[in-house]
């Protein structure tokens, strides 16, 4: 059997140990800057191993699932070592079922921050932050457990009138027959109020949280994003700002925010400053880009589907439906990543200790062996909340129901407020293999 | 055939009858009892199909696996008789088993 499997790396060119910064230049093919039917037929036709799917061109340009498909169909385990120097390679896993198989196998695929953490690009290695996200069983456990409370159960149906009043406060004051900018003055209104709600974090001051979102998830060479010492810089800023804060509410009675649970639970009053600030990171960053990008993509959707939009409109019951086929066809975070921690036999694919394994659940979420026709956004979908944009296992997403109920809640007012949204142009996508988003998509509201 | 009764937290009952083999989690999907949502598919992967299982029928409905376990653990309903539904195949043994819901899934 062992015989039988095929290694497809290129072991000898792997760079030895960690990559060294600033990166070297990242190899690409002579099409950037060409339009999305050039790309897409390149990466149709392009030898698989020629392609570095990381490269945020694939991303901004929202054309990386011609190459999925052909992953899917051709080679569902794949190495990459184009760029190696910048990312030590990965592998690429793009199927539903073998994402599932890594995504709930915690025990051989590790999301252990000193590994590298839980993104194609390893955390870097001189600004550890850990988070629960990126640790291991059984601290994982330990403290996935003093944060669940808040987003589950009762607390989350405490937060439903809060939320509706927000949301409704924020669509009576869009202009009407006028261009502006929804993911400004809606994904991102509507998401930073949220966080400072869970927070207990001044409302006033909710722009900094997506600043520090953005900041953390920011790729430092793109041009106009904070250097690798700049973000260290803010990040660190963020950790004095909300360390005033723990100092208030660790001797005060509990207030029910997420700083207030973190300072009074035993399994997490004690952290270390960098471990307090990664779970803030993490915290921020997953209630933050995930329902903003959600937001966005779901009036993406209806506009380029109108036959959608319209039953939608004819039947409001279908809401709760299509908030899970927005996330499904938004896929907000496009992978996970893991490290193996022996070796370990994917698809045939012979995986060493020590290698990356990336789960692309933009991928698994075409996959059309398991889901029917899902290259297309159906709000009726049967069984639509069987996608992989949360995750699964023990690392799935703890804030899913309060994402799910701030969607929900968004479109019932929507609908009663608007009869149609125009999208005006296409949106500014984020260009990272990592958070799937938009920039900006400039809408109007009929007059 | 066998008759499962699902029971939501607020003691509403649903008789359904579930193919002998299929997991309980489908038997309460595919008959639209609600509180059951099965996001996984049936891989122990989500825990949204959480439920309880009354202590008589504890030795006929089989053990946690070490996933189902981690997964029943990190909900803030655990307790001790918690199982996930996707995991247990109607069986005779099973005719009439009461399937007790959390408030919520999470
Ligand atoms: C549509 C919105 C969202 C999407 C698509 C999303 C997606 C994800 C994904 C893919 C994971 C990792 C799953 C895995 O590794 O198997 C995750 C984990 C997590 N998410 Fe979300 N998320 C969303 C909203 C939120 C919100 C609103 C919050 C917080 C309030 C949140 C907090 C977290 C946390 C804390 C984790 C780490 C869980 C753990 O490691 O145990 N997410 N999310
Ligand atoms: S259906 Fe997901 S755990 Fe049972």
């Amino acid at each position: 059997m062992a015989t039988q499997l095929k290694d497809t790396r290129q072991t000898q060119t792997l760079p030895q140990g960690s990559v060294t910064w600033p990166l070297p230049p990242r190899e690409r093919p002579d099409v950037v800057g060409a339009d999305k039917a050039t790309l897409e037929a390149y990466l149709a036709t392009a030898p698989l191993e020629e392609v570095d799917i990381a490269d945020p061109l694939w991303w901004e340009t929202d054309t990386n699932h011609v190459y999925f498909r052909r992953l899917r169909e051709e080679a569902p385990v794949f190495f990459t070592s184009v760029n190696s120097n910048r990312h030590r390679g990965f592998w690429n896993v793009v199927r539903w079922n073998d994402v599932m198989a890594v995504d709930t196998n915690h025990q051989v695929f590790s999301s252990e921050a000193m590994l590298g953490g839980i993104t194609l690009f390893d955390m870097d290695p001189d600004f550890i932050m850990p988070m629960f996200i990126a640790m291991d069983q059984p601290k994982h456990d330990v403290q996935r457990k003093a944060v669940n409370p808040i987003v589950s159960g009762q607390n989350l149906a405490n937060y439903e009138e809060l939320i509706r009043s927000r949301t409704c406060e924020v669509l009576d004051s869009l202009p009407r027959g006028e261009a502006f900018d929804w993911v400004d003055k809606v994904s991102i209104e509507l998401t930073s109020r949220m966080l400072a709600t869970l927070f207990g974090w001044p409302q006033e001051r909710r722009r900094m949280l997506t600043y520090w979102s953005d900041v953390s998830t920011s790729d430092p060479e793109l041009p106009g994003s904070p250097g690798k010492e700049e973000r260290q810089g803010i990040l660190l800023g963020m950790l004095q700002e909300f360390t005033m804060l723990w100092n208030e509410r660790v001797n005060a009675e509990p207030t029910g925010d997420l700083v207030s649970m973190l300072a009074h639970n035993p399994a997490t009053r004690n952290m270390p400053p960098m471990e307090f600030m990664g779970n803030l990171v993490l915290l921020i960053v997953g209630g933050n880009d995930t329902t903003r990008n959600s937001i966005t993509g779901g009036l993406y959707f209806l506009n380029k589907n109108p036959e959608e939009y319209a039953k939608l409109k004819a039947n409001h019951g279908l809401v709760e439906n299509m908030v899970s086929e927005i996330i499904r066809y938004q896929t907000p975070l496009a992978h996970m990543r893991r490290t193996a921690l022996q070796d370990t036999v994917l698809g045939g694919q012979l995986i060493h200790k020590g290698d990356k394994v990336v789960m692309w659940y933009t991928s698994a979420n075409r996959d059309d062996t398991v889901l029917d026709n899902p290259d297309a956004f159906i709000i009726d979908r049967p069984r639509a909340r069987q996608h992989m944009s949360f995750g699964f296992g023990i690392h799935r997403c703890v804030g899913n129901r309060l994402a799910e109920l701030q969607l929900k809640i968004l479109w019932e007012e929507i609908l009663k407020r608007f009869d149609t949204i125009e999208v005006l142009e296409e949106p500014e996508r984020v260009p990272s293999a990592f958070v799937r988003g938009y920039k900006s998509m400039m809408v109007r509201i009929p007059a | 055939m066998v008759k499962i009764i699902y029971v939501e937290h607020n003691g509403a009952r649903h008789e359904v009858n579930v193919p002998e083999g299929e997991n309980l989690m489908e038997g309460a999907v595919q008959n639209n009892v609600p509180g059951i949502d099965g996001d996984c598919g049936g891989n122990a992967a989500c825990a949204t199909c959480h439920c309880y299982i009354p202590e008589q029928w504890a030795g006929l409905t089989g053990e946690r696996s070490e996933l189902e376990d981690s997964m029943i653990e990190l909900a803030d309903t655990a307790k001790p008789n918690s199982r996930l539904a996707c995991q247990i195949k109607a069986s005779a043994a099973l005719d009439g088993l009461e399937v007790l819901m959390p408030a919520t899934q999470h």
